[in-house]
């Protein structure tokens, strides 16, 4: 089998095995990206040449002594949101087209201290904003099930070069659904961690009080294998929780789901879902029964406000997070200014692009004198009652079953002249940021038209073995993760 | 809730954006539209909820008070737009009289 297809596990196996050397991984997969990447385009940079480099010191010193790590040898991609130092790091928007970090991410250091391989940073819509990776300024990235299609977004580059076998993972980061979309868009696993799960420290903010980074990857158990490594307490982000990290791996074990309570909410299966969403999420609800779960019907009123209270609160915080692209001390800064606001406004027009505009004109508005409790206020107190929701329902069920996304990926130009059908896009991700929780997104069936279909799997704070557990069962009687895009 | 050309002005103005006439009229729309789509949180009776301002329940994150390592000058200044020496070169910003 090519190497380019194996699963992490697989050829982290492999690698541990002597079986094949971190030169041969990186010249496989350069070849794959070399094949594929002009057509799906999810990187922003790619860094085979210095993974080449990287390998050989690796297969090296192996010779003399065998000592491996879980990552070592690895080839992994990195949202382009996220710190690597000496690497470009855009966040896909011309403001930083040429920042090249002084510093790695937290997760970012902690993958390089495994010795992992740094494949490419990957293309999102800029500053993660957006649905699709139209909003980046270098160009969408495409589906690789379909090259009409958007891969999702914000992490659509990610969940396309996993789909696409350009890397064996990745790592996203979701403020609203970037992980989760995405990945049920290219037909690939993705999971956002419970808040405080793993540091943000070297994530570019654009929500401080959603975002949150977490892996995308082939399947269920690759999943558990990268969150193993990133999460975890780190000094140097302030809301990282002080919690212990278990084997995520060890919850895989289980091939059943007797005495586990599945909770169906009603409020997602309702007008605006795709009939072939409907139809396999409902299959994958009677596989979960098939498997031991006890169904239960369960009620998240609030879900229809999800949307608009994440588009206050988190355009708020970006707007407040964004300030501090001035073009005073790093990124772009205009030519020929007059005087200090001048530069700052010029900067800041020539640096943004439209959706970051207008999600910065959005949060100022509402955070503006005379609209402050009308707007963030309001929106911070509807944040506390969705909490609620999921309290009360979490004290009936262990893990919420819903569709990850109300279609399938849709076609690039279809939403990009309407924000708001693009923001409602994500009404089935938006609720488990705003209460903090653990999701998951994975394959469960594939529509009319050829396109991926993805479940999302929700769980109680710092219950990530819980949602794995479940995901991991279901993949495995029903191997939809093994169907891969048509792309070759 | 209808936004006009002279609050989406306003606006920008606080955020530091300028905005081309055409960005003026497009955004004006489109924001009116999304306020009216978040006007439907006047749904529920927030009166007696305390806000959410973090999921995690932390108050204060303190760390010791204590010089740590720190990057070295060149590496901070190697972002920089312009520098001039040591430091970051910025328009001048206070008059002479």
């Amino acid at each position: 089998m090519a190497l380019h297809k194996l699963s992490l596990y697989e050829l982290q196996r492999k690698f541990t095995a002597g079986e094949v050397s971190a030169a041969e991984i990186v010249h496989a997969y350069g070849l794959r990206i070399a094949h594929v990447e002009p057509k799906i385009r999810a990187f922003v940079t790619q860094t085979k040449d210095q993974a080449m480099a990287h390998a050989e010191v690796l297969d090296r010193r192996l010779k003399q002594w065998r000592k491996t790590e879980p990552l070592m040898g690895m080839p992994i991609a990195i949202k382009d949101n996220i710190c690597t130092e000496g690497v470009p790091t855009t966040c896909s928007s011309r403001m930083l087209q040429h920042f090249v970090p002084p510093y790695d991410a937290t997760v970012v250091a902690k993958l390089r201290k495994q010795e992992y391989l740094l494949i490419g940073k990957t293309n999102l819509d800029e500053f993660a904003m957006g649905s699709s990776t139209e909003h980046s300024a270098f160009g969408p990235s495409r589906n690789p099930w379909n090259l009409q299609c958007v891969p999702g977004g914000s992490s659509g580059g990610s969940a396309a070069a996993v789909a696409a076998d350009e890397c064996v993972a990745a790592l996203g980061s979701d403020t609203g659904g970037s992980i989760r979309q995405p990945a049920a868009f290219c037909g690939v696993v993705g999971l956002k961690p419970t808040y405080g799960r793993v540091s943000r420290y070297g994530l570019v903010a654009f929500a401080s009080s959603l975002d949150q980074i977490g892996p995308i990857t082939k399947d269920v158990r690759d999943a558990a294998l990268l969150l193993n490594v990133i999460a975890g307490h780190d000094p140097l982000d302030s809301t990282s929780a002080d919690v212990p990290v278990p084997d995520y791996t060890k919850a895989l074990t289980k091939k059943h789901l007797k005495k586990l309570r599945v909770g169906v909410p009603q409020e997602f299966f309702t007008e605006g879902l795709d009939p072939d969403v409907e139809g396999a999420v409902k299959a994958a609800i009677s596989e979960l029964k098939n498997l031991g779960g006890e169904i239960k019907d369960i009620e998240l009123p609030r879900t229809d406000a999800a949307v608009a209270v994440y588009y206050v609160l988190a355009t708020a915080e970006a707007s407040s997070n964004l300030a501090r692209f001035d073009g005073v001390k790093f990124g772009l800064r205009a030519k020929e200014t007059k005087d200090l606001l001048d530069l700052y406004m010029k900067t800041r027009q020539e640096g943004f692009g439209p959706e970051v505009k207008r999600r910065i004109m959005l949060g100022t508005y509402v955070l503006s004198a005379g609209y402050y409790d009308a707007y963030y206020g309001k929106a911070q107190a509807v944040r506390t009652m969705i909490r609620q929701d999921f309290e009360t329902a979490f004290k009936e069920v262990d893990v919420i079953v819903t569709p990850a996304t109300p279609t399938p990926a849709f076609k690039l130009g279809e939403k990009s002249e309407d924000p708001l059908q693009m923001y409602l896009s994500d009404i089935f991700t938006i609720s488990v940021n705003l209460a903090g929780l653990p999701a998951i997104a994975l394959p469960c069936g594939v529509s009319k038209s050829g396109l991926p279909i993805g479940m999302q799997v929700i769980g109680r704070p710092f219950e990530e073995e819980t949602i794995l557990r479940v995901a991991h069962a279901y993949e495995q009687t029903t191997q939809w993760h093994l169907k891969k895009p048509p792309i070759r | 809730m209808k936004i006009g050309r002279e609050e989406v002005e306003r606006v920008a103005l606080l955020a530091r954006l300028r905005l081309t006439e055409e960005e003026k009229d497009v955004f004006a729309k489109q924001l009116s539209q999304i306020l009216d789509h978040i006007a439907h949180l006047n749904r529920y009776e927030t009166a007696e909820v305390e806000p959410t301002t973090t999921v995690t329940g932390q108050v204060n994150v303190f760390r010791d008070d204590a010089v740590r390592p720190s990057l070295p000058v060149e590496q901070v200044l190697a972002n920089a737009p312009e520098r001039e020496g040591d430091g970051f070169r910025v328009p001048k910003i206070i008059d002479e009289r």
